[in-house]
């Protein structure tokens, strides 16, 4: 079984993040597991195998939130090449414009104190 | 095969508690006890013939608990099911197999909220999900828009038709005299109020409101003894998809294409046999993929579905007659106010807004971001 004493499956996620990687599991089948889990959806088993991805990716669903005293700010669905599906925003583009079946590719936000580093996404070979 | 039976149960008792803005320092308890006393009221049943309490609210995390105190009764059964605004769908479902079994006889379910008067972010804060939040979704009103993203890029949906659906809900709304929404509404209009997650407008969500409700259910045969002619159980489904809409298998599919198959075929009815159907409306995106999932149209043609007015008063199929989630009353987890609505048409007591011969009227609960899908179908006399 995973040894939770040790480390956390977010733990291990962040440690990825912080180096720039964006990571993601896969199952004893080859399937890709996002969000990272301590045992695999559906068996249960603990064969779990750490990848990291290659960051290319396809806009499956967007929005972009309005709120009262910021500029709007994208918030969408990614689906990852290796087969999984995570939420992100698109960055350097205009939010609405922003659009499902978009090619993106993946860059490690900084994060900020509170923050630790998470990834975002920019158009696949230079915005606007 | 459900193993539950088929008008075994019915709601006796229905009641709203004050709805819209209540006085300040009113708690979500006081909503639920008001409204628990007007549901008994209404049946002639007494707060000591309750033996079952069903409740959940984002404010009170021991429902079941904090209401029994309240109104100082020792129920033998309770259950604090919490799964969003559909979670009293679920208390029905749970409760008829209870009365069934001889766990309970009388069943209370009620809810309470004062989110207007605290603010949704007090009423309901949301759960950090660090593989989310970061990127500061507005949810749930994000994960709908989200939904609604896929059903325009795959249906050719339109932010048009989603406000034919608002504009519905307002239409029978000015009919409903206890609405919060007391004015007209043009699809213009709605495509023209602030922006909260595009394509959303702030007309395509619901209210944020104070209130509450209460329902009372008992046997098949000692219904037939009270005050009002019983809503009986006809079929009840329940389904869960996922919890966080990352997770969600297909945007455009909702659990409601498993929980109402499951209902209809416990009730033995099909859609055609349904008169009116009260769908929980968070967002305009929602009635569009529960008349597809329950099978009042195929999967895509929803916008088209309700356009030129084909829900709203005067239409071919009446949905949210009370002026729904959008219009009528929306206090945070809507779904017994959604339960209310359609005992009331079965009923006859819809004065204005009565949808002739209504002797099947389909509930439809949803809870958290399209997750928890559990439908209701209540009968008349007739259906028994």
């Amino acid at each position: 079984m995973p040894d939770l004493m040790k480390q956390s499956p977010l733990g291990r996620y962040l440690e990825h993040c912080k180096k720039g990687e964006l990571a993601y599991q896969v199952d004893a089948d080859g399937k890709a597991v996002f969000y990272p889990r301590a045992v695999a959806p559906g068996t249960g088993s603990d064969k779990l195998e750490w990848r990291v991805s290659k960051g290319l990716g396809t806009v499956h669903a967007t929005t972009a939130v309005f709120t009262r005293d910021q500029p709007p700010h994208n918030v969408a669905l990614i689906d990852l090449d290796e087969g999984f599906r995570m939420m992100s925003r698109v960055e350097d583009i205009d939010p609405v414009q922003v659009k499902i079946g978009m090619r993106v590719q993946v860059r490690m936000h900084p994060g900020d104190d509170k923050q630790p580093p998470y990834p975002v996404f920019a158009p696949a070979g230079g915005g606007k | 095969m459900s193993a539950l039976r088929r008008g075994s149960v019915a709601v006796v008792g229905a009641a709203e508690s004050d709805l819209g803005q209540v006085a300040p320092h009113t708690s979500p308890v006081d909503l639920m006890a008001q409204a628990t006393m007007r549901a008994l009221d209404d049946c002639g049943l007494k707060l000591s013939d309750i033996d079952g309490i069903f409740s959940a609210a984002t404010q009170v995390r021991t429902a079941p608990m904090t209401l029994a105190e309240y109104l100082r009764i020792k129920p033998g059964y309770f259950d604090g099911t919490a799964i969003g605004g559909s979670s009293f769908m679920t208390h029905v479902a749970h409760a008829q197999a209870a009365i069934e079994h001889g766990l309970c006889e009388v069943a209370l379910i009620a809810y309470g909220s004062t989110q207007r008067s605290v603010s949704r972010a007090a009423a309901s804060p949301r759960e950090y999900n660090p593989y989310e939040s970061p990127y500061r979704p507005f949810m749930p009103s994000s994960a709908y828009a989200m939904a609604a993203s896929r059903h325009m890029h795959q249906y050719g949906t339109t932010r048009e038709q989603l406000a034919e659906v608002a504009v519905a809900a307002r239409k029978w709304a000015l009919l409903n005299p206890k609405a919060w929404e007391k004015e007209p509404l043009t699809v213009e209009q709605v495509l023209k109020s602030r922006m909260v997650s595009y394509p959303l407008t702030v007309r395509d969500c619901c209210l944020v409101v104070d209130g509450g409700g209460a329902v009372i259910l008992t046997s098949a045969a000692r219904a037939k003894s009270l005050r009002k002619k019983p809503a009986y159980v006809l079929g009840v489904g329940e389904s869960l998809s996922h919890a966080s809409i990352s997770s969600m298998p297909d945007l455009t599919v909702t659990a409601a294409a498993e929980s109402g198959p499951k209902a209809c075929r416990m009730a033995g009815l099909k859609p055609s046999d349904i008169n009116m159907l009260s769908l929980y409306d968070a967002f305009t995106i929602t009635p569009i993929l529960f008349l597809e999932d329950l099978g009042f149209c195929p999967k895509g043609e929803g916008g088209r579905f309700v356009s030129n007015g084909r829900i709203a008063p005067g239409g071919k199929l009446a949905v949210n007659t009370s002026g729904g989630g959008l219009s009528y009353c929306h206090p945070g987890m809507y779904g017994l106010l959604v339960i209310i609505e359609a005992v009331r048409q079965v009923r006859g007591e819809c004065e204005k807004r009565q949808v002739k011969d209504c002797e099947v009227a389909l509930a439809h609960g949803n809870g958290g971001v399209l997750s928890s899908q559990c439908t209701v179908i209540f009968g008349g006399a007739s259906t028994v």
